[in-house]
């Protein structure tokens, strides 16, 4: 085993098992070097947020964990990033099981261009073949659980671009869910949302947790401290320090911790 | 809530991410040789009327370039007097249509109230849309009795000046290598104005507004900062015209007068690479079919430097804009 | 002193004006003067024999056959450019977005759109009419395909680069998200992507039938023409511009009228279709900011 001693492990994380263990992870676009050295051990069914001034590398840590950054060219990751032990950096790591296994939700929410009914059916049908009537249960469990089924379940055939922002994020949430993840990445979730949007899907968060492993990347401190449970905080591609989140917010171990949090830089 | 759900083995995904990733081999293949049609349409254009013109190209050599006589009795053919005609109806065409094109895309960016610009700009690029066989009937039905009214008041005005005198004698037939310029003119005005007009707004906002704010008058703004800004692609939009004047077929050809004979007036009847081609193909065998796809060829090949050259000073706007 | 640089820079500046001010009346002057004289040509020529009688009659006949062949080609040969070029453009787009093989196909897309329409009739007539008029020992040499590959030629490049400009405008975002639910990159582009410029993809080729409909350089050594109605592909084929031409090189008034009567039909279709695809792009364009 590893040693634990070195590894980013938050205080008190001990009674619930690590989901996903970053070793050594370095992370380069082209020549720059963006993630040095990470290591971190992600607990299950809790919500970890990653906090840091734009460009520290939250981001480009959370696009390690479902390998999103492949779809660019020069882009390279070295380490491991280990989902249940097994490491999703390997080649041998089918991409579209570490796809279903860690679902994504973006900046901006991107609902496809088709009806909200087909939207969180498309990556279903993609993965599995149901028979329609499962199909619809798996739609309505997965709108369920995202907190919108009240308010689309009248017109499911309609398009999903007719929807408000905050309904297409927890659209595309539920489009996530759909496939039954163990993690779902949120990548600044509510930046584009506005704060009756945002609180709804602070709360869906809370909900999910029981269910999902949560990484959550915010440039929001506010947020992080009222949704997460864990909180990384990072640096110039560095982790700088990571802990509960109480603990980082009221006592952080590093300067650079405290200085951040208490708006001196960032 | 996920009570029922089943963990699939690894196997199963490896198998499906291998028909995927063979699925998106193909489409990207199909995608690559589709673009790659464009490559060979372009290229396979250039080959064939190599092919086409052997017979002349490679018997007549240079002769082919250089002699001016053109007969299909003696099967002798030189390139000399349609190359001449295409090349002066489009100079003068440039002549014409580059300061026409330059106010229009100048009114269209500074001076025109913004209510106006749309209608008025969508207007002009209606210019480019009416087919050119149009613009041929149009042009000998109605333009060339016209110019044959104005033309002895050309003759008798510009055609006693020494020198550039020569160019405006001769009888008022109306038909002939001046009309034929103005005829394209009109059709390539659309083509630079709109590129001019796309290149203009390109400007910086705050370099023209600085300009203003020292007191410039719209003038020195467009003279001093915008096209020193946009020169590249200005004279990219000029060439493209060009392109098209050079390559216009049925604009010119009702228009021209069809003669074989280069002549110092622009009065009189010429004939041009493409009016050649479309007048004489259809009724041409053996070396003379030979000798105007060669001539296709010759335009295929003036054409693609000037297009060309035209890409590459509108890329470097282009590549500005970027940055 | 000053206030004299002053006049001179202020009346220099009224002359630029007005100068650019008149240009643009010029141009506005010839579209009026073309437009006008089709139309008043054209009506006072429209007729119902154009549209039932063959142009075998001659002054008294019409323009049905050239109608006919000119739909069947522009048709057809949007079927032959409109696939290649929908998928071309999507390469350009999807795979080669920064390649130099992209840039380069590009480029010479670029140059393919404004190359001399009557070089691409030249080019169809090397490669398909004499080899088929070799292959069929002279049974079929000029055709309605012929014609319509020209055609097919000239429009490519337009949806080719439509389709590329199109594509490229819609957000990465939405290739991540579909990228991350574990879909196949073609299956995101056909579903997603090409479901998301559905709009900006059919304006394209709607411009390329635009462009394409109003060719006669083309179809002269390709289509040829025919007095005679003909429903085969593989015959000879009248169209509407090229019977234009034709018309308005014969001496007798007559068939100028028809010649202009068949000017207004194809310029009202051709500006319509221009017109109508603008107003629809720009409605897009501002339903998406």
């Amino acid at each position: 085993m590893t040693d634990l001693t070195s590894v980013a492990t938050p205080a008190g994380a001990t009674a619930t098992r690590s989901k996903i263990r970053v070793r050594n992870l370095n992370f380069f676009y082209h020549d720059f070097h963006a993630l040095k050295g990470i290591d971190m051990d992600i607990p299950e069914k809790r919500v970890t947020a990653i906090i840091g001034p734009s460009g520290c590398g939250k981001s480009t840590l959370l696009r390690v964990f479902n390998r999103i950054y492949a779809m660019y060219p020069k882009l390279r990751a070295e380490g491991s990033v280990e989902l249940d032990g097994e490491n999703v950096l390997d080649p041998g790591y089918a991409m579209n099981r570490l796809r279903i296994k860690v679902g994504m939700v973006f900046q901006k929410p991107v609902p496809f261009p088709m009806t909200i009914y087909e939207n969180v059916a498309y990556g279903i049908r993609h993965h599995q073949k149901l028979g329609r009537k499962k199909l619809d249960e798996r739609v309505e469990e997965a709108l369920r659980s995202a907190a919108i089924w009240g308010e689309v379940k009248d017109k499911l055939r309609h398009s999903a671009l007719g929807l408000s922002g905050g309904q297409q994020q927890r659209l595309c949430i539920a489009r996530c869910i759909a496939l039954q993840p163990d993690v779902l990445l949120l990548d600044e979730p509510t930046s584009a949302l506005d704060p009756i949007a945002t609180s709804r899907i602070e709360q869906l968060i809370e909900e999910l947790k029981r269910t999902y492993t949560i990484v959550i990347v915010t440039h929001n401190m506010q947020q992080a401290a009222r949704v997460s449970d864990y909180t990384a905080f990072m640096y110039l591609g560095e982790m700088i320090e990571f802990g509960d989140t109480e603990m980082i917010f009221t006592k952080p171990e590093k300067k650079q911790t405290e200085d951040y949090i208490t708006g001196r830089f960032g | 809530m996920h009570a029922a759900r089943t963990e699939t083995p690894a196997r199963d995904f490896e198998t499906r991410a291998r028909t995927d990733a063979r699925h998106d081999r193909i489409f990207h293949g199909a995608l690559k040789s589709c673009a790659l049609l464009v490559l060979a349409a372009l290229l396979g254009a250039a080959l064939s009327m190599l092919w086409g013109g052997r017979e002349v190209l490679f018997q007549h050599g240079f002769h082919f370039l250089t002699s001016s006589s053109w007969n299909p009795v003696t099967d002798d053919y030189g390139a000399l007097a349609p190359v001449f005609g295409t090349l002066v109806t489009s100079l003068i065409a440039l002549v014409l249509a580059v300061p026409l094109s330059f106010g229009i895309a100048l009114f269209l960016t500074e001076i025109a109230p913004v209510w106006m610009r749309g209608p008025v700009g969508t207007a002009i690029e209606l210019l480019a849309g009416i087919p050119s066989i149009i613009y041929g009937m149009w042009g000998l039905f109605i333009f060339v009795p016209f110019m044959a009214r104005i033309e002895p008041a050309l003759s008798s005005t510009l055609g006693q000046i020494p020198l550039i005198g020569k160019l405006f004698e001769g009888p008022p037939l109306g038909l002939g290598i001046l009309t034929a310029g103005i005829v394209l003119a009109v059709m390539i005005l659309p083509f630079i104005s709109s590129v001019m007009r796309e290149v203009f707004q390109t400007v910086p906002k705050r370099l023209k507004e600085s300009a203003y704010a020292l007191g410039s008058t719209t003038r020195e703004v467009v003279w001093d900062i915008v096209l020193p800004y946009t020169r590249s692609a200005v004279i990219g939009g000029i060439f493209l015209g060009l392109g098209r004047a050079l390559g216009e077929t049925m604009a010119v050809t009702f228009v021209l007068g069809n003669s074989d004979n280069i002549t110092s007036s622009l009065l009189m009847p010429g004939t041009s690479i493409s009016s050649s081609i479309a007048n004489e193909f259809n009724e041409a065998v053996g070396t003379h079919r030979s000798a105007l796809i060669a001539l296709g060829f010759l335009l295929f090949v003036v054409t693609f430097i000037v297009l060309l050259i035209a890409r590459l000073m509108l890329r470097q706007l282009a590549r500005r804009e970027g940055n | 002193m000053s206030s004299a640089i002053y006049t001179r820079r202020r009346i220099t500046n009224a002359v630029a004006m007005v100068l650019s001010s008149i240009a643009t009346v010029i141009g506005l002057v010839f579209l009026a003067w073309i437009l006008w004289v089709t139309v008043s040509n054209g009506i006072s020529a429209l007729n119902l024999k154009l549209f039932t009688r063959i142009t075998a009659y001659g002054a008294d006949g019409g323009l049905s056959n050239a109608i006919v062949g000119s739909l069947g080609m522009d048709l057809l040969a949007l079927l032959i450019c409109a696939p290649i070029g929908v998928l071309a453009g999507t390469y350009l787009a999807e795979y080669a977005a920064t390649s130099r093989l992209g840039a380069t196909i590009r480029f010479l897309n670029d140059i393919l759109l404004s190359a001399p329409s009557i070089v691409l009739g030249l080019f169809v007539y090397v490669i398909v009419v004499v080899p088929m008029s070799n292959v069929t020992h002279g049974a079929v040499s000029f055709s309605g395909v012929a014609g319509a590959i020209a055609l097919a030629l000239i429009g490519l490049p337009v949806i080719v680069r439509t389709t590329d400009e199109m594509l490229q405008l819609v957000p990465g975002s939405l290739r991540e998200a579909a990228l991350s639910l574990g879909i196949p990159q073609w299956k995101l582009t056909v579903q997603v992507l090409m479901r998301a410029a559905t709009s900006g993809i059919l304006t394209g080729v709607l411009l390329a039938l635009a462009r394409l409909a109003g060719e006669t350089a083309p179809l002269l050594f390709t289509a040829f023409g025919n007095n005679f109605m003909t429903y085969s592909p593989l015959s000879k084929t009248a169209s509407v511009p090229v019977a234009i031409y034709q018309y308005t090189n014969d001496p007798n008034p007559a068939l100028h009228a028809i010649a202009w009567a068949g000017a207004l039909l194809i310029t009202l279709f051709v500006l319509a279709l221009s017109l109508l695809t603008r107003l629809f792009f720009s409605r897009k364009k501002v339903s998406h900011d």
